[in-house]
């Protein structure tokens, strides 16, 4: 007799995800979360705890929802010309904490579009990138995708984006307000001959699920909702713990996948508790969820998954950030922190085409570009200079209030050599090797951002910008922000770290992301994605953890509420 | 809410208020870091475990200030290992093989106190230009005073500084809103 049907290691939108499926389906679940609590009483009615809140500097500058980097270092490196590593702390951390990095989000939550599925039929390959399709195409997920919109909760308006592929239903609600500073580039955009379109927004527009709508206070990307009008993850969370079959332990870090001497089935996971001590819980499944940088680390340290594969093809999304400065006011703090998305860099033109061939590659695929504003004033404060100039720029604001911002969230080509991998040296406070990230761009990420900046810019300064300037992250070297400490990636969209395909010797899950080899195992987020795509992964990551997550049950297959059209 | 937390003795907060000052300096449109209490904020955050629990994290959901029951006044708990980072980043490893996992560590309270130290004694009666001098001759510690300078300026006052909110009236940002928010209309219109 096990402890229960399904170990989840993660409680992020994956894990919670998975936990919902699962305890609908009658399961019964222990989430073992590495981090502390502090989106939901355990307890019913399992209401909030209250302790997040619109505070910078708790929430942006001393690591309240974690990791602190210090107890859980990550190293970087471009390369191995680089030796060991460049850097140690925070690489592109993601909270650990109830709810991982899914209510830290900001919540674009847009569908990929049919031909990312399929890209290496759709575009050719590239040299020094290994493109795949992906086991299983858009029409196969549509009913999930619908699904996850449910569950989460997402706010948008069906037929916006004139790009969107094929939907059976409309969204869950309405969307949100217009930022005042998106409208401004959206409109400048249209007149370009762009599309931009209300972003669907994992945020409640009117109540939805017992949850109040938006009060539109702002502190929203790096912050909890302190009211919790975002759903992800706390409400597939509630709802789990609600079929009273979840059991949630945070300050729980899974160390280990138990495996029988047969080496084919896992029989549970070893954790270490807030005292540090060791426990075991038997499982008759387990659920990896620690998210596309932790799935990964467990599995190496485990040395388990196609060793040739796991923690390879890391990608992130290559971001360029275009910032256009006004000559009045934006107030950008108020609302959301985007409310607009194009997806004309994905989608491409005969400009794009020339400019691939220019650059020797077949396509130039860019990514959704991201109609926002800037952030808090301590922010703003760290970015300007001291002394006399500090007060003077303050005011004026030109770095926050008086500034809009694209970002561009480049579609990152899977790249062998780009990993994460156990640190020689560096260990974590629980003396486990701390992952390590190896990443440089590919040339066609640079080449992307390189034809799209100057073309962003021109769009800021027609929506009124006086002046524009854009930067990367990675910063190319040489640029601005390539300085110590600054280096790795900053875009907290991690991809790729354990792909999953039909074929073991190339691949580390199977289209239902049970480990091959280990069919017992099943991998919720985004390790599994064959390929980045240029849309933010949260949405697909959700419907992939309802299609896995049934199929582990024994659920019929969802289907669309109507056909392709 | 309990008083201020003091780390520093008054001579070497008074040098610290001087040197903050010449990082945010007072203008006709911005009060300077000495009327906006930043060395408090940094008194209090070097002094975070004077008091019980610690002053790292400001307890939510609201302030009080838009609606709401008053919040971020009581301190939220550390986990011990959470605990052991905020002390080692505060206090220093001074030694302590648990808190040299990653090699030994300074500590603020020591940078504080040796830059406090090197800018001299008679830091406060020297004109600004020897102020200057005499800060980026250090430029570290001018990093990490800068640093906390804008914490102090711009975050919650709940953390000792951003006297009665008066940063973020200066720069014409609002501070926390919820519960309240802002309507539609706040969100979509032109000022
Ligand atoms: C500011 C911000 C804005 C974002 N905006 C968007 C957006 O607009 N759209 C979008 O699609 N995405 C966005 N993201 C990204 C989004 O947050 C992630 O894609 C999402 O959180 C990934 O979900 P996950 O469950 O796979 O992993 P995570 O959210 O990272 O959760 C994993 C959890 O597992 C835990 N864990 C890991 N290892 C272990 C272990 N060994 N034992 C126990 N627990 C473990 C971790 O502590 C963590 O809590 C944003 C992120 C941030 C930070
Ligand atoms: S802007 Fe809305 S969704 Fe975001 S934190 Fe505030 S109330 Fe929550």
């Amino acid at each position: 007799m096990s402890d229960c049907d399904a170990a989840i290691v993660g409680s992020g939108p994956a894990g919670a995800t998975a936990a919902h499926v699962l305890t609908e389906a009658g399961w019964s679940v222990i989430v073992l979360e590495k981090g502390r609590n502090h989106l939901l009483d355990l307890e019913p009615p399992f209401g909030p705890l209250g302790a997040v809140s619109n505070d910078e500097l708790k929430l942006t500058r001393r690591h309240f929802l974690g990791p602190d980097p210090w107890l859980e270092p990550r190293t970087y490196r471009r390369s191995a010309s680089d030796g060991d590593r460049l850097e140690t702390g925070d690489v592109n951390n993601l909270p650990s904490t109830v709810g991982g990095g899914g209510s830290h989000a900001d919540g674009k939550l847009p569908r990929f579009r049919e031909e990312d599925f399929r890209i290496l039929s759709h575009q050719g390959a590239v040299e020094g990138a290994e493109l795949v399709d992906w086991p299983f195409g858009y029409d196969e997920v549509e009913a999930c995708y619908a699904e996850a919109e449910r569950v989460v909760g997402v706010a948008g308006e069906a037929g916006a984006n004139p790009f969107a592929s094929w939907r059976a239903d409309p969204f869950p609600m309405p969307p949100g307000p217009d930022m005042y500073c998106a409208r401004l580039t959206s409109e400048a955009a249209t007149r370009l001959g762009y599309h931009p379109y209300r972003a669907p927004t994992g945020v409640n527009s009117v109540e939805y699920d017992g949850r109040p709508a938006c009060n539109n206070c702002g502190f929203c990307a790096y912050y909890g909702c302190p009211i919790e009008a975002k759903g992800d993850p706390v409400a597939p969370l509630r709802h789990a713990l609600r079929t009273g079959r979840c059991e949630l332990r945070p300050e729980s870090v899974v160390t280990d996948v138990l495996v029988d001497g047969t080496g084919r089935r896992a029989r549970g996971v070893r954790y270490l508790d807030r005292e540090l001590d060791l426990h075991e819980i038997s499982a008759r499944h387990v659920i990896l969820a620690g998210g596309a940088f932790e799935t990964p680390r467990l599995l190496l340290r485990n040395g388990l998954g196609n060793p040739d594969v796991v923690g390879r093809f890391l990608s992130f999304h290559f971001q360029t950030f275009v910032l256009g400065i006004f000559d009045h006011r934006l107030h950008g703090h108020r609302g959301r922190a985007v409310t607009h998305l194009m997806d004309d860099p994905i989608v491409g033109d005969g400009d794009v085409a020339a400019a691939a061939r220019d650059a020797g590659l077949p396509f130039l695929r860019g990514g959704i570009v991201e109609h926002g504003a800037a952030s808090g004033p301590v922010m703003e404060a760290l970015h300007s200079p001291a002394g006399p100039m500090h007060s003077r720029l303050m005011v004026d604001s030109p770095l926050r209030d008086c500034m809009a911002a694209f970002t561009m969230q480049g579609e990152d080509l899977p790249v062998a050599t780009n990993r994460v991998d156990l640190d020689p040296q560096v260990r974590d406070v629980y003396g486990m090797p701390a992952g390590r990230v190896t990443y440089a761009p590919h040339r066609h990420e640079v080449a992307c951002a390189e034809h799209w900046a100057p073309r962003l810019e021109l769009v800021m300064r027609e929506a009124g910008a006086q002046r524009t300037f854009w930067a990367t992250s990675p910063a190319l070297p040489g640029t601005r922000g390539d300085l110590p400490g600054f280096r790795a990636p900053m875009s907290r969209h991690i991809i790729g770290t354990a792909r999953m395909g039909d074929d073991p010797r190339t691949s580390v899950f199977d289209r239902w992301q049970r480990l091959h080899g280990i069919d017992n195992v099943m991998c919720a987020d985004s390790s599994v994605f064959p390929t980045s795509t240029g849309y933010g992964p949260t949405l697909t990551i959700v419907a992939l953890a309802i299609r896995a997550s049934r199929a582990l049950a024994g659920l019929d297959p969802l289907r669309s509420n109507r056909a392709r059209p | 809410m309990a008083g201020p937390v003091r780390f520093l003795s008054p001579q070497e907060h008074a040098v610290l208020e001087a040197a903050c000052e010449r990082c945010i300096p007072a203008t006709d449109a911005h009060p300077g870091a000495r009327a906006l209490g930043v060395a408090d904020y940094i008194d209090g955050l070097l002094g975070a475990f004077l008091v019980d629990p610690p002053r790292i994290w400001a307890g939510g959901p609201f302030s009080g200030r838009h609606g709401g029951e008053p919040g971020f006044d009581t301190y939220l708990r550390l986990s011990s290992l959470e605990e052991l980072a905020w002390r080692t980043r505060i206090e220093g490893s001074q030694g302590i093989p648990e808190r040299e996992r990653l090699g030994p560590v300074k500590g603020w309270q020591q940078e504080y106190r040796d830059g406090i130290a090197a800018l001299g004694a008679d830091y406060c009666d020297c004109d600004g230009e020897e102020q200057d001098r005499r800060l980026d001759a250090l430029p570290g510690f001018k990093a990490l005073c800068y640093e906390h300078a804008c914490e102090g300026a711009y975050g919650a006052p709940e953390y000792g500084g951003n006297r009665g909110g008066a940063g973020w009236r200066a720069i014409g940002f609002p501070g926390d809103v919820a519960p309240r928010g802002y309507t539609d209309a706040e969100v979509s219109e032109r000022p």
